[in-house]
């Protein structure tokens, strides 16, 4: 898989891709001609209505499901939940370490590896400290470098921030912004968050209620470091808004 | 840290003034002629039988209690090892195993332990099978409940960081149930002093269900309730070492206070 990426143009390709699950009682179709690319290194939001299928294209993207019809190509990626779904019984270093173990490298030098990183998201002092010890946003971190650490090309961010406080979530994304600056991804960033869309992403993709489908996509042609009070910042919102059928 | 941990076994003590509230309404039923005190040894007899009794008591204890901690152990680890067998077999599989452990619960262990001492002997050997087989069940439920609830999401992440099958279950499945095996054992701890004494009424020379009949037959009915008092006192003394055992060995877990988890 990885030998192949250099050679596309694109890291995710998903192609006029249709999804139906078997509920008990109806068929319900998550997703339909749904088709989305992120070129690499590109940064996409997805915003979209609850339940339009947003998870179901983050689990194609990641390879947990597979399409009814359509294509999905990717390089391989990592998926960031929305819940930290951090192991309650791991360390902050040992869970973000875990990704490491996973591909083999040996207990005490996947931690050593973690550890700067952890010193990097402002973790240092909490490298022992249980999850149930963390904020919120610390053990959003932790998880985040756990994605990280997978070595993935593509992050999939299933609505990360959205169990956060406001202003806590509003820290993480200015935090998110700066470590995606210094440590390049494809990334696919599932949010409810209009605004948080804008700031981080270089493009926004807008989606319909389900069955979901791409009905707008945006650019955000806009410098980094991005403010929330740039009117700039605040039009191409309102432009999302309007695509997503809520007028202000 | 630890004395935070152990400070909520304080609230045990609690259940002291009851109990002594308790032995006096006996004491004095027993004394106001309530109940012939042959018949129904009253609290002080009890304490004076344990006293002169205390030799025989406690080689008679050391036998049912080495019964005991072999008999939970040993259900521990084949609970375990059971549990994870059952979890990692085809779904079709547990549906068709789940009812008979449940029935082989269900079978009055005071008629199979006969059975098994004719089978397995008058020593130890059949103890620790009837033992087992009594603390098996509740460290089997509670181990799987714990291997099944493991949050799906937490699997498909797993998946998604190329996490094997075995590798799954080593960083995320076996931690999981843990908890469930001490949750098992703490319930195992309570009923496996009832299975010893069964076992050894079936047929026995030693232990405290063997010093039980014998009184009975001599109508010592004081050394009786010894035997019964000391039985209880090591069920709960495992109990609470138990609980020290969960909060030191899996601290993530939030345990309720004492006094409700039992």
């Amino acid at each position: 898989m990885e030998a192949l990426a250099p050679a596309q143009t694109m890291a995710v390709a998903v192609e006029n891709v249709t999804r139906t699950f078997a509920g008990r009682r109806q068929r319900v179709t998550a997703l339909e001609g749904m088709s989305l690319r992120a070129g690499r290194g590109e940064i996409v939001a997805v915003v979209g209505p609850s339940g339009c299928g947003k998870t179901t294209l983050l689990e194609l993207i990641c390879g947990l499901q597979k399409p009814d019809a359509g294509t999905v190509e990717t390089a391989p990626a990592a998926l960031m939940p929305q819940r930290d779904l951090l192991l309650p019984w791991r360390s902050a270093t040992d869970n973000a370490a875990l990704a490491l173990q996973l591909r083999g490298v040996p207990t005490e030098e996947a931690r050593a590896q973690a550890k700067p990183w952890l010193v990097r998201f402002g973790l240092d002092g909490f490298e022992h400290a249980r999850p149930a010890q963390l904020s919120g946003g610390m053990r959003q971190r932790v998880s985040f470098l756990r994605t990280l650490l997978a070595g993935k090309p593509v992050l999939a961010l299933d609505e990360p921030f959205a169990a956060l406080d406001a202003l806590t979530r509003q820290e993480m994304q200015t935090w998110l912004a700066h470590v995606l600056e210094s440590e390049p991804r494809t990334v696919v960033l599932v949010t409810h968050d209009v605004e948080e869309a804008v700031v981080l992403a270089d493009r926004v993709v807008v989606m319909s209620r389900r069955p979901g489908r791409t009905v707008a996509e945006i650019e955000v042609p806009l410098p980094r470091p991005r403010r929330r009070t740039d009117p700039a910042v605040g039009e191409l919102r309102e432009q999302a808004l309007r695509a997503l059928g809520v007028e202000e | 840290m630890l004395a935070g941990r152990v400070a909520g076994l304080r609230y045990g003590w609690r259940a002291l003034p009851v109990l002594v509230v308790l032995l006096g309404i006996w004491e004095l039923y027993v004394d106001l002629g309530g109940a012939d005190p042959l018949i129904l040894p009253p609290p002080h007899a009890v304490a004076s039988a344990l006293y002169t009794d205390r030799a025989l008591l406690w080689s008679n204890f050391l036998v049912t209690a080495q019964e005991i901690l072999i008999g939970i152990a040993i259900s521990a680890v084949v609970g375990l090892a059971f549990s994870i067998s059952l979890h990692f077999s085809p779904r079709t599989l547990r549906p068709a195993v789940y009812p008979l452990l449940v029935a082989s619960q269900a079978v009055p262990i005071a008629l199979l332990a006969p059975i098994l001492v004719l089978w397995l002997g008058f020593g130890l050997l059949s103890k620790i099978v009837v033992i087992a087989i009594v603390c098996f069940f509740s460290i089997v439920v509670t181990t799987l409940a714990d291997l099944g609830s493991v949050d799906p999401d937490l699997i498909k992440l797993m998946r998604t960081l190329d996490a094997t099958r075995l590798q799954t279950f080593r960083y995320v499945e076996f931690p999981s149930a843990l908890p469930g095996v001490l949750t098992g054992s703490k319930i195992a701890v309570v009923v496996a002093p009832i299975a010893a004494v069964l076992a050894e009424q079936a047929g026995s020379s030693a232990g405290l269900g063997y010093v039980f009949t014998e009184a009975n037959n001599q109508l010592l009915t004081a050394r009786m309730c010894a035997a019964v008092a000391i039985l209880a006192a090591f069920a709960i003394t495992l109990f609470v070492l138990l609980t020290l055992a969960e909060r030191l060995a899996v601290p993530w877990v939030r345990q309720p206070p004492i006094e409700n988890a039992a």
